[in-house]
């Protein structure tokens, strides 16, 4: 058998903390210079750097591997389809799918949640049934139900987040009724950092048998997610969020529900037999999986699961939360009059704020010339940013390479900039 | 003084500062001492939209001028406004159109702030001011 015969569980003993200086020296832009200043990457929420091991898989394919997969006989053929069909086992492996049929490969998760609201909810939903979603969801998981809702007549309902961003679930259980067909929640908040108690939420639907979609994009890099445990009939996450490639991500569905779903895209790959007459499908997860995939990709975000589960998540999560508690000291101290949007306990590392009078936009350009990234604007999730009375906030992310030197430094360059706009 | 004039101008007080710091605190005071801009005048027909900060522009004729009132809700913007009013306010339609921004910014190093892909409202600005001088011709 070839080297991608099977999975091998390497998640070492995870007990010591993470090395960070050494784990940088895996991560080859870290060294870059921006605008005559060693990068500070705080935009991670954003996209991740990629490690060498990721950035190799993706090179080897291309240069070693490269051919079409599935049905192809030739050699090259096999070895891609065997190297795309590892990855998948790799991403079942990291959210302990119960099989790899599974693990559906989009091109992330939007396309993941857009693939549940055409295919699952456009033949499963009709008018009058009832959607929840949270408040501080990303526009991905709002949008797909707002044009199916429109489409179908459904009813779209928002459960409410308090004040330091949590989610308010007696507001949430009142919502829930026989009415209710999904509910659509964020594991992470990109915006606010907030960790939705997923588990709970998944289980309270399960009392009036909604299906449950967790959007996983922020959570598989910070959480160890385990699919079976959390109960959801869908997962969605993207290979660019857990150090892999853009363009590759997955919808994690329960079979049953997946087998009986139509397919969404028609195409290759997809079909078993094809005549004018009538065309079957092939069986899953290919019936899911129209066209030619980003291949090199895939392999590579496989490679990038291998790589978060060697490195173990629960070490990366357990880091992050120091930075975060961490710069959030940093920043209150030396900013008094910071306003941080998003205060939910144990959130992950995200730190959204606004500045009187500093608009985000100025923040962000001008701490860009010290050689730190982070963001600006409305993060892709207006409802919750104009609840918390606010059009844009900046925002610093934290990965598994951030130091406390960078925080240091983010926070010297955020007084100086403060400085400059006083 | 020409549109040209002021070109150089800027040009000539831009060369003084010898790092980025500097510059953009000098962009930023520039955005300060902008006329003021009333709350009346912040409309729909006045108003640009930008994916993070916001412009409004007021054109007015007066004569055989064209005079403008501008501002954005973001500093450095609003400074990059002050410039290109130093260049485009109370001037000619003719005058105007003779003197695209591009390769003075260019020479500011500003450039990248008009480009369509940052969408701060700028770029629509400018074009929203040639066009006018267009009308106006």
């Amino acid at each position: 058998m070839s080297e991608y015969a099977a999975v091998v569980n390497t998640s070492v003993s995870h007990e010591a903390p993470l090395n960070v200086a050494q784990l940088r020296q895996e991560f080859p832009i870290l060294s870059r210079e921006i605008n005559g200043r060693p990068l500070v990457y705080l935009d991670n929420a954003a996209t991740c750097q990629k490690p060498e091991v990721v950035l190799r898989a993706q090179d080897h394919f291309l240069r070693h591997s490269n051919a079409n997969i599935h049905r192809g006989l030739h050699t090259l053929s096999q070895e891609a389809t065997d190297a795309f069909e590892h990855a998948r086992r790799q991403l079942q492996q990291l959210i302990n799918a119960p099989s790899e049929r599974e693990i559906i490969f989009t091109r992330g998760t939007t396309e993941a949640i857009n693939l549940v609201a055409q295919s699952w909810g456009r033949s499963q939903l009709q008018a009058g049934d009832e959607i929840l979603v949270s408040m501080m969801e990303h526009h991905a998981n709002i949008v797909p139900w707002q044009m199916l809702a429109e489409e179908k007549g459904l009813t779209l309902k928002v459960i409410p987040v308090d004040e330091q961003g949590v989610l308010d679930m007696a507001a949430y259980q009142a919502l829930l009724s026989d009415r209710t067909r999904l509910v659509a929640v964020a594991h992470v908040s990109n915006a606010l950092g907030t960790v939705n108690p997923v588990h709970e939420i998944t289980r309270l639907a399960k009392t009036v048998d909604a299906v449950v979609l967790i959007d996983g994009a922020q959570g598989v890099p910070h959480v160890a997610v385990d699919v079976q445990q959390i109960g959801a009939d869908f997962y969605a996450l993207s290979g660019h969020k857990i150090y892999g490639p853009t363009g590759m991500g997955v919808l994690y569905g329960r079979e049953a529900l997946l087998e009986a779903m139509p397919p969404w895209q028609g195409g290759g790959e997809m079909i078993d037999q094809v005549s004018f007459e009538k065309t079957t499908y092939a069986g899953l997860p290919h019936k899911f999986e129209a066209g030619t995939p980003a291949i090199a990709e895939g392999v590579a975000m496989g490679r990038a699961a291998q790589w978060l589960m060697e490195t173990g998540v629960e070490r990366i999560g357990a880091w992050e939360h120091q930075l975060t508690r961490y710069a959030t000291d940093q920043l209150k101290s030396t900013l008094p009059d910071i306003r941080i949007i998003g205060e939910a306990p144990g959130k992950a590392g995200v730190i959204s704020f606004v500045l009187p009078h500093a608009h985000a936009q100025d923040i962000g350009l001008l701490i860009d010339q010290l050689g730190v990234a982070i963001r600006t604007g409305h993060h892709c999730a207006m409802p919750v940013l104009h609840h918390f009375g606010v059009n844009a906030t900046a925002r610093a992310s934290f990965a598994a390479y951030n130091t406390k030197e960078e925080v240091d430094f983010f926070v010297e360059s955020l007084v100086k900039v403060r400085e400059m706009l006083a | 003084m020409s549109a040209q004039d002021a070109q150089q101008e800027l040009l000539d007080e831009f060369e003084f500062f010898d790092n980025w710091m500097d510059r953009y605190q000098y962009i930023i005071d520039l955005g300060k001492q902008l006329p003021e801009y009333p709350d009346e005048w912040k409309t729909e027909a006045f108003k640009i939209e930008g994916c993070q900060s916001q412009v409004w522009i007021r054109p007015q004729r007066q004569g055989d001028y064209l005079h403008f009132d501008a501002i954005s809700d973001a500093a450095i913007v609003s400074g990059l406004i002050a410039i290109l009013m130093k260049i485009y306010n109370d001037r000619t339609p003719q005058d105007i159109l003779e003197t695209p921004p591009d390769s003075f910014m260019q020479a500011l190093g500003l450039d990248k702030h008009l480009s369509p892909t940052r969408s701060n409202g700028l770029h629509a600005m400018i074009k929203r001011i040639f066009t006018i001088a267009q009308l106006e011709q």
